[in-house]
């Protein structure tokens, strides 16, 4: 219930007055030192009046006094009638000026009184912040802090919303004040009920939850017109918010899909192309991942920069590695698929112990760069997290190259030449031997890159390929061995499927579901969704 | 007497070592389970309980390399995933025990076991039913792992789904059973599994007797289970799955129904799996989701690698062999366990194809190929 009441009136004036105060600025500032002498002698119950007319008086200068006094750090110099910020850092506390930042280190503890504040002041502080950033220059600034006001209007917000709706040039802003002024129109039941039903039809194209909160109390309204329009907004934002719910849930599944993606593709080239089962392959994509922890540890002031530096580092241990084990062991074992399996499996035990006794067993704590954490808020429901989005691209990225690599350059030719008919390739004279060596590099070098992009969504540790391993596998037999396409879409569609299986069976029946499925999927198709044909079939 | 010999040495060359394997595991187990029960504690020649349990541990991983060197090294299909088999045999046999707790428990619920109490759940699940009867407990252990190498072996073997292909889905098999049985909601305890089990057919389990009737019971089934399932290789029916195993698609042109060959010797090396999984809880007094782990499963195989593929003999002497030293390494080195492991998949792949039965023959070729160039020059 708000009425349009004498103090509604002051306030208007004062936030006239505010505005009007905005172009004579040096007057205020010197003005504003008596308004906080008196804060500081008063009693809690005589703050507001006085914040009242502190914020009519004053701009976004005032802003840090507001905050300081908000976080119940601002204190009152008797001696001097002055107020003064208490800051800690590193354990020490100091004081210093909450306008200047001028450390003031004369001051004892027993020199000042702390202003107290409670409740009803912190929830008033936090409006009068915010109805003076309405006021800032930056448009971003000014359409948080209407949002912020969205949940707790007042009539001296909705007083300076008023005021400034017609000025504001930017049109996100404007929408917003608008809809702030659209709940304020629907919620004043002394208003004609039209006018209230128009603005909650101007309500229901927002997704706001305060909006959404503000619709159900309507639905208890007296007038059954306005609760007839309520129950038609709500559900045309129900409808809204479940398409973007969906959206959200088709990104996760996308996400969950390019790290698939990433994790298999390395595989689809040493097991799909090459025929060579690897089931050290999760092990490369660790290196990768404790690649990038090591780079990060050798350049720890340039966190935002070490990803380019480890995307190479990574592809290059991982690569390295790679060759080393298909000189070694794999070599030996040509034509013998089974034992390759299990001196590969070898290999990784002894890689994961390795890494155990080097960086020890527990998870490294690898930190994801400034540009890439945060998220792209595209509306109140959906927001799309950014190192997810990065990942996603990046993936589809890896798997571009590599296509380019394998269908355009002569190494490619020259892989595809060994794996269709590899007699024919060597008396060709193709070195197969190298080739056998470079393509395993190719693949292992791509998981280490894996490794790269996976250390910034999941814990890096010793265990870390292992979790990996089957999936991937399941990846590549899905998509149909030696078909890099194939892998493109299982990756995708397991991905997909799992994320939305999700919600209905939660995660671990949706990982078994799937696993489920693809069992049963290669008993009827064992060559999976894209087979081979012609010659590169046996 | 020599027709006993005769019949037991029947397989030609491959069951010669039939007989002396049974009289040298019996005999042993007979002598250790005398030294336990009847010599005092403080007599040299006494043997611990503790040996005795883990004695009863290895034979119940022998009988388990014998189940994946039937299939693996006579038949030449790869499973990643026969800790399924054995784990779900495990299970049977845990809910028996657990179902035997009856009041005892720590909430003293007469028909519901702890966890269950612990979850809130009113009655028993449909699948726990005569499970306190241990006929129907040891039936279930070796019909549900035979039932899903069935339906497993007769899905992935008519659609002909072999080599890598098939070891990449028994591995996936049993991952996706270790999924499943982590979810508390299975009704099989989770995370924890079964365990606190208090008596079996009425015996204390703590109790030596207890164990080494176990123990016993264990070694028995290995000699028998070995000898049938060297008359069973030795057989003609063992002849058509070698030939399997060496060439599929020319037995097939000849006229043999290989996907049905196989998908039987699957079931028999999975019922083979249970009953080594039914045997193994009892001793050791746990079983949980662990044992599904795609690593049990893949470690099995490396038992029978290091033993020697195609020999049962090799198969049990390579798991008693592994399995010793991975006590040891655990118990001075736990870290270099899983070095020593690894190198030995990996060497043993590369310069012992035939394990440690294979040695043997491999010395002696390296010898004669030798004098032949001495002869020669």
């Amino acid at each position: 219930m708000r009425r349009i009441t004498f103090r509604h009136c002051i306030a208007l004036c004062c936030c006239l007055f505010g505005l009007f105060s905005l172009s004579t600025h040096a007057a205020e500032s010197v003005s504003l030192d008596p308004l906080l002498a008196e804060l500081g002698e008063a009693k809690i119950k005589d703050i507001e009046p006085i914040l009242v007319r502190i914020e009519a008086v004053s701009d976004e200068t005032v802003l840090p006094l507001l905050r300081t006094l908000l976080n119940g750090n601002l204190y009152y110099i008797k001696a001097e009638k002055k107020v003064i910020g208490e800051f800690e850092t590193n354990g020490e506390t100091y004081y210093k000026d909450v306008f200047t930042d001028e450390i003031n280190a004369g001051i004892d503890k027993r020199d000042v009184d702390k202003i107290r504040v409670n409740n009803n002041l912190r929830g008033y502080l936090r409006n009068a912040i915010a109805r003076i950033q309405l006021t800032s220059k930056s448009p971003s600034v000014r359409e948080n802090a209407v949002r912020e006001l969205l949940s707790k209007l007042d009539d001296s917000t909705v007083a300076a919303l008023e005021r400034l709706y017609p000025y504001e040039s930017n049109k996100k802003v404007k929408e917003a004040m608008g809809l702030a002024l659209a709940m304020n129109t629907a919620s004043q039941t002394e208003l004609a009920p039209s006018n209230r039903i128009a603005a909650i039809e101007k309500l229901s194209s927002s997704l706001e939850n305060d909006v959404r909160n503000l619709l159900t109390t309507l639905t208890r309204d007296d007038n059954t017109a306005v609760v007839t329009a309520a129950n038609i907004a709500l559900e045309k934002i129900a409808q809204r918010a479940n398409r973007f719910a969906f959206v959200d849930q088709l990104f996760f599944g996308l996400s969950l899909g390019s790290v698939l993606l990433l994790a298999s593709i390395g595989l689809a080239i040493t097991f799909g192309v090459m025929g060579v089962i690897n089931m050290a392959h999760g092990e490369m994509i660790m290196l990768g991942a404790y690649t990038t922890y090591v780079v990060q540890l050798m350049m720890p002031n340039y966190i935002d920069y070490s990803i380019w530096v480890a995307i190479p580092a990574a592809f290059l241990v991982s690569g390295l590695m790679g060759v080393l084990i298909e000189r070694l062991v794999i070599c030996r074992l040509h034509g013998r698929p089974l034992e390759t399996l299990l001196a590969t499996f070898g290999i990784s035990l002894i890689l994961q112990q390795l890494v155990r006794t080097i960086f020890s067993p527990l998870n490294r704590q690898v930190s994801t760069p400034s540009w890439m954490s945060g998220s792209w808020e595209i509306n109140p429901v959906l927001s799309l997290t950014l190192n997810r989005l990065y990942i996603l691209a990046f993936a589809l990225l890896v798997f571009i190259v590599l296509v380019i690599v394998l269908k355009k350059t002569s190494l490619g030719l020259n892989v595809r030449a060994v794996s269709q008919n590899r007699n024919m390739a060597k008396a060709m004279g193709v070195k197969t031997n190298w080739v056998d060596a470079m393509t395993f590099g190719l693949g292992s070098g791509i998981a280490g890159i894996a490794g790269v992009a996976l250390s910034q969504l999941t814990n890096v540790g010793p265990n870390l390929g292992q979790s990996y391993i089957i999936d991937s596998f399941m990846v590549v037999v899905f998509g149909g061995v030696g078909n890099l396409l194939g892998t493109l879409v299982a990756a995708f569609t397991l991905g997909i499927a799992t994320k939305f299986l999700e919600p209905t069976t939660g995660a671990v029946l949706a990982a078994i579901l799937v696993l489920v499925f693809i069992i049963l999927f290669i008993q009827k198709r064992p060559k999976g969704l894209f087979p081979q044909k012609g010659r590169a079939a046996e | 007497m020599t027709r006993l010999t005769a019949w037991f040495s029947e397989g030609r060359s491959t069951g010669k070592h039939t007989l002396p394997f049974v009289v040298i595991l019996l005999g042993v187990t007979i002598l250790a389970s005398a030294a336990n029960l009847l010599l005092p504690a403080d007599s040299v020649f006494y043997v611990s309980t503790y040996t005795i349990t883990l004695l009863g541990k290895y034979l119940c991983y022998a009988m388990l390399a014998l189940a994946v060197d039937i299939i693996w090294g006579y038949c030449g299909i790869l499973s990643l995933g026969h800790g399924a088999f054995f784990a779900l045999g495990g299970y049977a046999m845990g809910m028996y025990l657990m179902r035997q707790i009856g009041d005892r428990g720590v909430y003293g619920n007469p028909l519901l076991p702890d966890f269950m109490v612990f979850l809130d759940w009113k009655e028993l699940p449909w699948f726990w039913l005569g499970m306190d009867q241990f006929w129907f407990a040891m039936l279930m252990a070796v019909f549900i792992p035979g039932l899903l190498a069935f339906v497993f072996g007769w899905l992935a073997f008519r659609s002909r789904v072999t080599g890598v292909y098939l070891s990449i889905m028994t591995q996936a098999l049993t991952y996706a059973l270790l999924l499943a049985f982590f979810r508390n909601e299975m009704g099989f305890g989770g995370n924890n599994g079964l365990t606190d089990f208090k008596e079996i057919l009425g015996f204390n389990l703590q109790a030596d007797s207890t164990r080494v009737a176990l123990f016993l019971i264990t070694a028995i089934l290995l000699a028998v289970i070995f000898v049938i399932s060297q008359k069973i290789l030795s057989s003609r029916l063992g002849k058509v799955v070698l030939a399997i195993r060496d060439s599929e698609s020319r037995s097939r042109f000849i006229g043999y129904r290989t996907d049905r060959y196989k998908v039987w010797l699957f079931v028999y090396s999975a019922v083979i799996a249970g009953i080594a999984g039914a045997l193994y809880v009892p001793q050791v007094g746990i079983i949980n989701p662990g044992e599904f782990s795609p690593i049990n499963s893949i470690e099995m195989v490396i038992w029978v690698a290091v033993g020697g593929r195609g020999t049962l003999i090799g198969a049990v002497i390579g798991a008693l062999l592994v399995n010793y030293a991975k006590t040891r390494f655990t118990a001075i080195m736990p870290d270099a366990w899983l070095f020593a492991l690894g190198a030995m998949f990996v060497l043993v792949t590369l310069y012992l194809p035939k394990g440690l039965m294979g040695l043997y023959g491999q010395l002696k070729a390296k010898r004669n190929s030798v004098t032949k160039k001495e002869s020669q020059a």
